[in-house]
C-alpha cells in the first residue's frame, strides 16, 4: 500500500521542494537527483510487491469500490511504473548537463516531477474521470515545459501540441459523461461489468469511439499524429526525450486498458479499425521520417511509426499479440528516451542536430558511436537487440492470427525504420565532418559524463534486454495474461461478490 | 428541456469546431472555450435533469429522497470547470506569447516547425 502511494506523494513532494529551491541551483539540483532515486526506489518496491501479490487496490477515503475512487495496479500498471522511474532518473541525470540555471529559475524540475506524477497516477488509476484528472496534470506541466525557454519555433510548436491536446480532453470528457450517462458508474472495473451486460450497444460505442479518438491523440495514431512531428523536436533535448519516452505510452496505455478491460466485451467491433489505424500509423511514421534530415525530427516520426506496432499488438488482441505490443512499449521508451538523449550528446558536441551540418563523430568518439548504434539498431529490429524481440513476437502473433496483410506492412515497416537508422549512423558517424572538409581544424570538445552516464545506462539495459530476454518476456506474458482476464482485475477490485450496489439513482 | 440542452450542446460543440479550424488565434481560443463548456454541458446533463430535487439526504433518513438530483456530474463539472479555466488561461498566455514572437494572428503563418530541413 505504502509503496503504491509513494510513487503519487514522492513526486508532488519533490515537485514543492523544487518548487521552493529554484534559486538555490545546487540544492535544487541535489534534490531533483535525490527524488529521481527515490521515486526508482519506491517503483521497484511497487514492481516486487505486485510481482507477488498480482493486484494491489487501494480504495482512496476508504468508500468501497464503485463509489469511491480506486488505484489498482497490476501487472502492467507496476511495469509502466518501474520503466517511469528509470526514465525519471535518467532524465534527471542528464540534466545536470543539459539545464542551465536560467531554466532551473523556471521551475525546470518542479515540472518534471510534476509529469512524472501525473504520468504515474495515470497509470495506476482505477478510475475513469480520475484518469481524466491526471492526464490534465500530466498535460500541464507538459505545455509549460514545451514552451520553456519561449524560442518562435517552441512557441509555436507548443501551439500545436496545445491545441490538439485540448481537443483530445474535451472528447476525452464527453466519453467519460456519456459512459456515466448510460451506466452510472465511472469506476473501470464496474464500468466493465456494466457494459458487458448491456443489451444497448449503440450508446456505449459511441464512448468506446470518443475514447478511441482521444486516447489515440494522445498516442500520436493516425490520422492524428500530425502533432508530435511538430512540437517534439523544439524544447530542449533533455525534454524531448522525457515526452519522447513516457507521454504517447501513456495514450497507449490508456487504449490498452479500455480495450482489454473497459469494452473487452465489445473488442471486435473496434478490432478492424484498431488494425487499419496501426497498420497506417506506422506506414505514415516511417514515411515521415525518410523525407527528413533533422535528427529530432526523424526520431519524432519513428516515434508515430512504432506506436503502430504496439497498437497492432492490442489490435491483434491474442495472448503472444498483447505480450508483444507490452514487451514493445517496454523496450521502446528506454530505446527512444536514450536516442533523443544522445541526439542531446551530439547536440552539444557538434552545435546542431542537422544531419546535413554534421559529421566525423566517429572519429571523435568511437565509444559514443556504439553506444549511439545499439539503441539506434535495436529500434531498426537487428537480432539479437531488444527490437528483434519486441518485433517478432508481433509479428508472430500477426501470423498465427493470420493477419496477413498488417504481418506484411510491419515487416517493410521495419526495414525503412532500419533505412532512417543507417540514415542517421551514415551522416553523422560515418562521413567526415563538413567542417574538416573545410580544412578547418576539427573541434575538440571534452565529453560531458552527466550527459553520457544515463545513455549508457540506457543503453546497456537494451543491450541485456536483448540478449537476456526471458525475465522482461515473461512479464510481458504474465501482464497480456491478466489482461486478457479481466474477471481478476475485476474480482480485485470490486470483491468476489461482483454484485455491489449503485448509489446513483438514475432516471 | 432535455431537448433544449441536447440541441445546446450540439450547438456549442459545432461553433467550437468552426471556430478553431478558421485561421485567426483569437478565434482558436473562443473555439476552445466554447467547446471545453460543451463538453462540461454534456457531462452535466449526462447525470439526468431533474427539476426542484435536492441532491442531499433529508433529516433522518439514511436515503436521499425519491427521484433526487444526481450529485456526482455536478461534482465532475466543477472538477472540469477548474481545469478548464486553467487551460484557458494558459492557452490565451501561450497564444498571446506566439503572436508576438510569430508576428502575426493568421495560424498558416505558424507553419515554421513543419518545415523538412
Amino acid at each position: 500500500m505504502i509503496w503504491l502511494l509513494s510513487i503519487i506523494f514522492i513526486p508532488a513532494i519533490f515537485a514543492i521542494a523544487c518548487l521552493g529551491t529554484s534559486r538555490h541551483h545546487r540544492l535544487n539540483r541535489n534534490l531533483a537527483i535525490a527524488g529521481g532515486v527515490t521515486l526508482l526506489i519506491c517503483s521497484i518496491g511497487l514492481f516486487t510487491q505486485v510481482w507477488h501479490h498480482d493486484y494491489i487496490v487501494f480504495q482512496v477515503g476508504t468508500w468501497p469500490a464503485p463509489i469511491g475512487i480506486s488505484l489498482v495496479v497490476d501487472k502492467l500498471s507496476a511495469a509502466m511504473v518501474l520503466i517511469t522511474g528509470i526514465i525519471a532518473l535518467a532524465v534527471v541525470v542528464y540534466s545536470i548537463g543539459d539545464i542551465d540555471e536560467y531554466l532551473q529559475r523556471k521551475h525546470f524540475y518542479a515540472l518534471v516531477f510534476l509529469l512524472l506524477m501525473g504520468v504515474n497516477g495515470a497509470f495506476v488509476t482505477g478510475d475513469l474521470f480520475n484518469l481524466y484528472v491526471w492526464f490534465e496534470v500530466m498535460l500541464l506541466a507538459s505545455f509549460v515545459l514545451i514552451t520553456i525557454g519561449g524560442k518562435r519555433d517552441q512557441l509555436e510548436g507548443g501551439v500545436k501540441y496545445l491545441v490538439i491536446n485540448l481537443v483530445s480532453s474535451i472528447l476525452f470528457l464527453s466519453g467519460v459523461g456519456l459512459i456515466y450517462g448510460k451506466l452510472g458508474t465511472l469506476n473501470m472495473a464496474d464500468i466493465a461489468v456494466k457494459v458487458a451486460q448491456t443489451s444497448d450497444a449503440v450508446l456505449i460505442n459511441s464512448s468506446a469511439m470518443l475514447l478511441l479518438v482521444a486516447f489515440g491523440i494522445k498516442a500520436a495514431m493516425f490520422p492524428f499524429f500530425f502533432w508530435l512531428p511538430a512540437s517534439y523536436h523544439t524544447p530542449r533535448l533533455v525534454i524531448s526525450a522525457l515526452f519522447a519516452g513516457l507521454l504517447t505510452k501513456v495514450g497507449v496505455y490508456a487504449l490498452i486498458r479500455s480495450y482489454t478491460l473497459l469494452f473487452h466485451s465489445q473488442f471486435e467491433i473496434v478490432q478492424g479499425i484498431l488494425v487499419f489505424l496501426a497498420g497506417a500509423t506506422m506506414v505514415t511514421g516511417v514515411l515521415g521520417a525518410a523525407a527528413q534530415y533533422e535528427i529530432r525530427k526523424i526520431l519524432s516520426f519513428h516515434i508515430v511509426s512504432q506506436i503502430g506496432y504496439m497498437v497492432m499488438g492490442l489490435a491483434i488482441g491474442s495472448a503472444l499479440a498483447l505480450a508483444g505490443a507490452i514487451f514493445y512499449t517496454l523496450h521502446h521508451i528506454i530505446v527512444k528516451t536514450n536516442l533523443f538523449l544522445l541526439a542531446g550528446v551530439i547536440k552539444n558536441h557538434c552545435g546542431s542536430t542537422d544531419l546535413k551540418k554534421i559529421g566525423g563523430l566517429y572519429r571523435w568518439a568511437p565509444g559514443i558511436a556504439l553506444v549511439f548504434f545499439i539503441p539506434a539498431f535495436s529500434l531498426g529490429g537487428i537480432p539479437p537487440l531488444s527490437g528483434f524481440w519486441a518485433k517478432f513476437s508481433v509479428i508472430k502473433a500477426g501470423l498465427d492470427e493470420q493477419h496477413y496483410l498488417l504481418v506484411t506492412v510491419a515487416l517493410i515497416v521495419g526495414v525503412l525504420t532500419l533505412f532512417s537508422m543507417t540514415k542517421i549512423w551514415a551522416e553523422a558517424f560515418w562521413k567526415a565532418s563538413p567542417d574538416e572538409q573545410a580544412d578547418a581544424p576539427p573541434k575538440q570538445k571534452a565529453i560531458v559524463w552527466p550527459l553520457l552516464a544515463p545513455c549508457i545506462a540506457l543503453t546497456t539495459m537494451t543491450l541485456v534486454i536483448g540478449l537476456w530476454s526471458d525475465p522482461l518476456f515473461a512479464l510481458a506474458e504474465a501482464s497480456s495474461a491478466q489482461l486478457l482476464d479481466p474477471s481478476g482485475y475485476i474480482e480485485s477490485v470490486l470483491g468476489p461478490t461482483e454484485k455491489v450496489g449503485l448509489v446513483a439513482n438514475h432516471e | 428541456m432535455d431537448t433544449l440542452i441536447a440541441i445546446l450542446i450540439g450547438t456549442l460543440f459545432a461553433a467550437g469546431i468552426f471556430c478553431i479550424l478558421r485561421r485567426s488565434i483569437m478565434k482558436l481560443v473562443v473555439g476552445i472555450m466554447l467547446l471545453s463548456q460543451a463538453a462540461n454541458l454534456l457531462v452535466f446533463a449526462a447525470g439526468g435533469l431533474t427539476l426542484n430535487t435536492p441532491a442531499f439526504v433529508l433529516g433522518d433518513s439514511q436515503l436521499p429522497p425519491e427521484g433526487y438530483a444526481d450529485p456526482l456530474p455536478q461534482a465532475l463539472v466543477l472538477t472540469a470547470i477548474v481545469i478548464g479555466f486553467g487551460l484557458v488561461v494558459f492557452s490565451i498566455s501561450l497564444l498571446l506569447r506566439a503572436y508576438i514572437a510569430v508576428g502575426s494572428d493568421d495560424i498558416d503563418a505558424f507553419n515554421q516547425t513543419d518545415q523538412i530541413s
